[in-house]
């Protein structure tokens, strides 16, 4: 008989033991795994958060802050490019966002456009009569929102890795979202507080006549200045000098401290080229105060008392914990965008492991119930289908080990809904060949008219299937991508189990104990 | 060894005949569907509707009091919050509505809630999810169960007739309507695990009404003569012991998670057991039902594989 050739036999043999060899690292423990049987190729399954614990957090990116920025800092450079051409222009302003200037008489318009072009050739210049209009283009923004995501991604990496979080992942998510996935943390409220703070970080000089205690709300800046909030205190202000002295990117470390008055503070180490202006800066200027603001607000402002080089101290009011977290926002790096939270899903080792616990008691019983009822259902078929059944489980475990597939709590319902739906295809075939048994037809031939015909049926009866499955898969969502990878490997296996593995055994018995009704009693 | 029968050899029901009665309970159960969803709608979880959720389990093993916590947390003044046990008498789920204001107030309030409750609680799960993320979770949900129900109707017709495609699909649409149904009369909370459910669902209920077209198909080009009544019948009959067997071992399955696989899992297990349920109904008195009112005919598409020697037809 063809079906019983040696290779199939092989085949199958083959692949129970790879599967088996795939799934065994699931059932030892950390410890067996590493001493007695560090020889096994394969993996433990992945758990989702949901199941080993831990947070999810999906962050946004605000690009429109960075719009508003690069084009502000586009606008500079309009200025200075003009200048240097030494082209007329007046009222250069940003409208929404839209940068707008008049040239003055006895310019040429071209060679205005080819200025502006210059600087990024990109960019949307319209020019009406005398008034010129510059937008960023879709391409300006892509290319901003690329190097803008690429660098937030390694800043948020840089940050989390310094907290010592265990293998935390964080990848891009569409245009400008990143996903931080952080197993094992339950409690990500550090992590959100570090990832809420963009941390630019500048030192500049306070207006030299006008103090705190002459401001209030309604105050207006002069020009050339700015009036900023105490971060600690919302209702005081600060005179403050529009003009950057030094910036957060020169700084070169910043640890956290205790200052003369062993109040917390954060010391911090800047730059050759920051300290050197740092230095110019502050020794033109002994006696004035400077502001350290971070995110737009005044940390503090102290009097300059000497000159100040690479290294100095931002004292304020603050806690321990607090100098930790601005020490190391500082030494990771400016955010390039602010970030907010869209969504956040945090599961603690408690329910992790009642879930767990949960998933493996449903299996057990769901594998027990299905096999007895098959077994009094079917008989001595029923064996069959229940060793095919067996083969299926071992196989959905070894490829979600293989493929490194993350099994979630709804994954361990797919498994457990795959036991009582894999039993299908054989008892679509089962049925089949009864059918043909007492359409008088002889035990053999019955058996290979029933998988002829049973066959086609499982497969259209399971691609269907599949394509719910996959429709499921593209939904997206974490753990509801678990179940739909659980229910799609559960279908392919099903099949391969029934159409080979089922067929083999229920020929190899009616071969051996020759031909024999037995098992279509009832 | 005496086998279990469910279903007896040959049966011979005569499904068809009750084919009106069937219609008018499906159009019962959909007509209370859709006054319940005027009435009720649905009870969005968070995934959809954004906002807080907290799983909370008293660490004071024996008073958990639930008006407490109650009280507790209506301290915070938080909007509309729904608190209820969850599986077990020590756990309960907290629901509090988004909160006025960007995400910085929505995290302040998961804060708010856990230094609150810090004493007498640990937090098992905290969730939040923002307007935007429910709103594209929304859609997402409404294509991934469109497109499901779009490919299969695809495939049917190209493996079948457009007349199968169309009964098909009528029964799936019935199905998922009615397990949304469900969860609006009974109020269980919709979210992501229910979309799950549903496609899930329809995954089965298809395999179903596969199964049996498969034979109506075949018996089709064999039984020539007989009119399509006889050969509808006579296919739901022949494949009647496999559909109710393989109903109640996905049953069976399904039972198990719900009683064992833990309070996150049950309200998607009894979302299923309804569509196990409704999708076996519906497979026979909709889809099949839906198939007389078309004439099909038989065998005009001769496919190799489901020819049937001359010496097996009838007549």
């Amino acid at each position: 008989m063809k079906s019983l050739s040696k290779i199939r036999f092989i085949l199958i043999i083959v692949s129970v033991i790879i599967g088996i060899v795939y799934s065994v690292p699931n059932f030892l423990k950390k410890s067996q795994q590493d001493q007695s049987f560090n020889f096994l190729p394969g993996k433990k399954i992945n758990l989702g958060l949901d199941l080993q614990g831990g947070s999810y957090l999906l962050l946004k990116a605000k690009m429109d802050v960075v719009f508003a920025e690069k084009l502000e800092s586009l606008l500079s450079d309009i200025r200075s490019s003009l200048r240097k051409s030494k082209v007329g222009y007046k009222k250069l302003t940003i409208q929404d966002d839209t940068i707008s200037f008049q040239k003055r008489k006895g310019f040429s318009n071209d060679k205005i456009k080819s200025i502006i072009f210059s600087l990024d050739k990109n960019l949307i210049v319209e020019n009406k009569l005398n008034s010129f209009f510059i937008k960023f283009s879709e391409q300006n923004k892509i290319n901003i929102t690329k190097s803008t995501m690429t660098q937030a991604i390694e800043i948020v990496r840089r940050r989390i890795d310094e907290t010592g979080t265990n293998e935390p992942s964080i990848q891009q998510q569409g245009t400008d979202r990143i996903i931080v996935q952080l197993p094992g943390l339950d409690d990500p409220s550090r992590i959100k507080k570090l990832l809420g703070k963009t941390a630019k970080l500048t030192f500049q000089l306070a207006h030299p006549s006008i103090f705190p205690e002459d401001l209030n709300k309604e105050s207006k800046a002069p020009p050339g200045f700015v009036k900023l909030q105490e971060d600690k205190n919302p209702d005081r202000f600060y005179m403050i000098n529009k003009r950057v002295m030094v910036s957060g990117e020169m700084l070169k470390d910043a640890s956290p401290t205790f200052d003369r008055n062993n109040s917390p503070s954060v010391s911090f180490q800047l730059s050759p080229l920051g300290g050197k202006k740092f230095g110019r800066v502050t020794g033109k200027n002994i006696g004035r105060a400077f502001a350290i603001v971070l995110d737009g607000k005044v940390v503090s402002a102290p009097v300059i008392q000497t000159q100040i080089f690479s290294t100095g101290q931002i004292t304020g009011t603050f806690t321990v914990q607090e100098t930790n977290d601005l020490a190391l926002v500082l030494r990771s790096g400016a955010l390039p965008a602010p970030m907010v939270i869209l969504e956040e899903r945090s599961v603690g080792p408690g329910l992790g492991s009642d879930s767990i616990a949960a998933g493996k008691i449903a299996s057990v019983f769901g594998l027990i119930a299905v096999m007895v009822f098959m077994l009094i259902t079917y008989g001595m078929f029923g064996i069959f289908a229940n060793i095919a059944l067996i083969c299926n489980i071992i196989f959905i475990i070894a490829l979600l080990s293989f493929l490194q597939a993350t099994l979630t709590l709804p994954g361990i319902a797919g498994i457990v809904l795959t036991m009582g739906m894999a039993v299908d295809a054989n008892v679509l075939i089962f049925e089949r060949i009864k059918e043909e048994f007492n359409l008088g037809r002889n035990i053999l031939e019955a058996i290979e008219a029933g998988f002829q015909r049973a066959i086609s049926t499982i497969i259209d009866a399971n691609l269907t299937t599949l394509f719910a499955a996959l429709a499921l898969f593209s939904f997206g969502s974490g753990p509801i991508k678990g179940f739909s990878v659980t229910l799609m490997i559960g279908i392919a296996t099903s099949m391969f189990t029934a159409i080979v593995i089922t067929k083999y055994i229920v020929l190899l018995y009616s071969k051996r104990k020759g031909i024999n009704s037995v098992f279509l009693q009832g | 060894m005496k086998l279990l029968r469910l279903v007896p050899n040959n049966t011979n029901f005569d499904f068809l005949r009750i084919k009106v009665v069937a219609f008018f309970f499906s159009l019962i159960i959909l007509s209370v569907t859709f006054i319940s969803l005027i009435i009720n709608n649905l009870n969005y979880g968070i995934d959809f509707k954004g906002g807080i959720l907290l799983e909370l389990r008293s660490k004071n093993l024996n008073t958990p009091n639930i008006n407490e916590l109650r009280e507790k947390i209506s301290t915070l003044n938080a909007g509309e919050v729904s608190i209820q046990n969850f599986g077990k008498d020590t756990d309960f789920l907290v629901r509090i509505q988004k909160q006025e204001g960007n995400q910085k107030e929505q995290i302040a309030m998961i804060e708010k809630v856990k230094s609150l409750t810090d004493k007498d609680y640990t937090v098992r799960r905290s969730e939040f999810v923002g307007p935007v993320v429910g709103d594209e979770l929304k859609t997402a949900g409404i294509y991934a169960v469109s497109l499901a129900l779009l490919s299969i109707m695809i495939y049917i017709w190209f493996r079948f007739e457009w007349q199968f495609s169309i009964a098909a699909i009528l029964a799936l649409i019935h199905d998922v309507l009615t397990t949304i149904g469900l969860f609006s009369i009974l109020q269980l909370e919709f979210n992501l695990a229910t979309i799950a459910a549903i496609l899930t669902t329809a995954g089965y209920s298809i395999n179903d009404t596969v199964v049996i077209f498969d034979r109506v198909r075949e018996n089709l080009r064999r039984y020539k003569s007989k009119t399509h009544y006889f050969i509808y019948n006579k296919s739901i009959n022949e494949t009647l012991s496999r559909t109710v067997i393989t109903s109640v071992t996905t049953l069976l399955a399904l039972f198990i998670i719900f009683f064992f696989g833990g309070a996150v899992l049950s309200d998607f297990a009894l979302a299923m057991i309804w569509g196990v349920i409704i999708g076996t109904f519906s497979s026979i008195f909709v889809a099949v039902s839906l198939l007389t009112y078309f004439n099909i005919n038989k065998g005009e598409k001769v496919d190799d594989r489901t020819n049937v020697p001359e010496y097996e037809r009838e007549n």
